[in-house]
């Protein structure tokens, strides 16, 4: 296998696979951008699923085939609902019977009640913005905290024998000790309490909910993520490290061009991992008033006094987000495999 | 003929101790190592051959005794060791390639950021020392495409990409499939041939036979007898010598 040179051209068959799996692709988009004309969503989605069942192979096949699962799920939602309010002049008898049943039914009275009178739905969306406001940012400064807690961490345990003592090293034994303490404080508490002693001790002067949240939610996550990315520096061999060192690359620099990238490789679905994670986590912010997905489907229930509805709705999204991003997570992982390392 | 030639590395009483002086990897080596040797480091698993020529370059840090490279003592504080691993290559049992780097870049990413060789520069010098060991097609590769003797072959040649004075060997066939060592001594007898300068632990004794200026047996972290590879396997004078060329040849 290694002596063979690189295949100059891909053989017919191999050509015409990729082909399929690019028109596989662009069937499964087309398929969820026309899923609100009920017909033509349906049809490619068909066409990409027919397509797929012959020839399953490659990334890009497998990506279309789930749009187009996605584009079928969004055709049925978006059919039934145009065939219950789409305006029509002259609507046919059986469809006007159908839609006066279903207006009285206590499904749609529920419905209406919980997310259209009012503009509920805003509490919902809204809410979900929020939800994504704090993940997004609480991820990059966990990201953040984590790689440098990860490296104060990883380098003390490399570099203590090698230092002659001095300023240096105290000053690394101190950061390697505070991030000891953090690690253990942090890890060892409940994040609603770590959020709550945030919002009315540390910052109980400012209103600002969001910051409040992202500060408390990255700091948190940065512990979990410190120790992801100080498994991932761990996991690479110690041979790159010393072959580094004999090239004359000096410690940082070792760090920098040969062990960080390939722990960084090695660690990127768990990191995804841990932004799904918070996506959940972050519906305890309620706990200090801010009105994210979670407090927003929990104020329509305190206004309706219904609380299957508006819950129920909630658990949907959040069940919907997390599928979607463990999906992306689960091509990148198939992704990071295949290529080479 | 070594014997007129300069001194560059010189290795006095060296000492490393394990668990507080409970295992003694090396016990007191001492010896000169000049300019164009070949010297060959044969011994017992645990010897301390490893120990040895890791410390050379540092990647061990001795316990005692004194290590000169050019006169000049690599463990004082103002030495700075970076710049003095640049001028002694390592060639590591598990080649140790960077996996995420293509062939081409495992050669120029030294050069590049420690001797401020530009791109098309270093990449023409990789580019010929590929040349030199057949694998120039194999440059935009990834390691893992490669079988373990290419590996070595490319391991030997990021080492040289640096210009080193010395070429530390730590087992380089130690790990191939029988049918790949060959090619691997042929890139090191070429090397010695072209008058560089080499420390080769290995048990390739027809390699040490046949391209060593001077072979060290080594046993419980000293030097047991050292001497030309004749007098080595022809006339050994130790009786721990005799027994392990017996186990071996
Ligand atoms: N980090 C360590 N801690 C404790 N003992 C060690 C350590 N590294 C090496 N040793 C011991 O030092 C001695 C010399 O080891 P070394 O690796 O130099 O032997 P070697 O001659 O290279 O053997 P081999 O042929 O198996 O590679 C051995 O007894 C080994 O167990
Ligand atoms: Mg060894």
């Amino acid at each position: 296998m290694s002596e063979q040179n690189k295949l100059p051209a891909p053989e017919p068959a191999l050509l015409n696979k990729t082909k399929k799996s690019n028109l596989i692709l662009v069937f499964g988009i087309l398929s969820v951008l026309f899923s609100i004309i009920p017909l033509a969503g349906i049809v490619f989605a068909v066409l990409a699923i027919c397509l797929f069942v012959k020839n399953r192979s490659g990334m890009k096949a497998e990506i279309g085939k789930t749009l187009a699962m996605i584009g079928i799920v969004i055709s049925i939602i978006a059919s039934a609902v145009e065939l219950l309010f789409f305006p029509l002049n002259n609507p046919p008898s059986w469809l006007s019977a159908i839609r006066s049943d279903f207006l009285v039914s206590s499904f749609w009275i529920d419905f209406e009640n919980n997310f259209i009178s009012e503009k509920r739905y805003m509490y919902i969306l809204k809410g979900l913005g929020v939800t994504f406001e704090v993940t997004f940012f609480a991820v990059l400064l966990g990201i953040a905290l984590g790689v440098v807690v990860a490296l104060v961490r990883s380098s003390y345990d490399t570099l203590k024998e090698e230092m002659r003592g001095g300023f240096g090293k105290g000053l690394l034994w101190f950061f390697n000790k505070l991030c000891g303490v953090y690690l253990t404080v942090i890890r060892g508490t409940p994040v609603v309490v770590q959020l709550m002693i945030i919002y009315f001790v540390i910052f109980a002067s400012s209103n600002n909910k969001i910051l409040v949240a992202v500060l408390a939610f990255g700091i948190n996550s940065g512990a979990y993520v410190a120790e992801i990315i100080r498994g991932g520096i761990m996991s690479i061999d110690k041979g790159q490290f010393e072959a580094g060192r004999s090239l004359g690359f000096g410690y940082v620099r070792t760090m920098a061009f040969i062990i960080i990238p390939q722990a960084f490789k090695a660690v990127l679905p768990a990191l995804a991992n841990e932004f799904i994670v918070l996506i959940k986590e972050t519906s305890v912010s309620g706990y200090v008033g801010l009105q994210e997905l979670t407090k927003g489907g929990d104020i329509i229930r305190s206004r309706t006094y219904s609380a299957f509805m508006p819950l129920i709705a909630v658990a949907i999204i959040y069940l919907v987000i997390v599928m979607f991003f463990s999906w992306l997570v689960s091509l990148l992982e198939r992704r990071l495999k295949n290529s080479e390392r | 003929m070594s014997a007129d030639n300069k001194v560059i590395i010189s290795v006095k009483d060296l000492k490393k101790f394990y668990n507080d002086g409970e295992v003694k990897a090396l016990d007191g080596v001492t010896t000169d190592i000049r300019k164009g040797e070949v010297v060959v480091v044969i011994g017992p698993s645990g010897s301390g051959k490893s120990t040895f020529l890791r410390s050379l370059n540092l990647l061990e840090r001795p316990t005692g005794g004194s290590i000169t490279f050019e006169g000049n003592d690599i463990m004082a504080p103002s030495t700075d060791i970076n710049k003095l691993r640049q001028k002694m290559g390592m060639v590591f049992q598990h080649f140790n390639l960077f996996p995420h780097l293509t062939i081409l870049r495992n050669m120029t990413i030294a050069p590049m950021k420690l001797n401020g060789l530009s791109k098309e520069d270093a990449e023409k010098k990789a580019l010929s020392l590929l040349e030199r060991v057949g694998l120039a097609d194999r440059a935009k590769a990834y390691p893992s495409q490669l079988s373990g003797g290419q590996k070595q072959r490319i391991a030997i040649v990021r080492a040289l990409a640096m210009d080193p004075e010395v070429m530390l060997f730590d087992e380089p066939t130690s790990a191939l499939d029988p049918e790949m060592v060959g090619e691997v001594l042929d890139v090191m007898k070429n090397l010695a041939k072209a008058g560089m300068t080499m420390v080769c632990v290995t048990h390739e004794m027809g390699f040490a036979r046949e391209v060593g200026t001077r072979v060290i047996f080594m046993d419980c972290g000293r030097i047991i007898e050292e001497n030309t590879p004749d007098q080595i396997f022809t006339n050994p004078q130790n009786e721990r010598l005799k027994s392990f060329l017996q186990k071996v040849l």
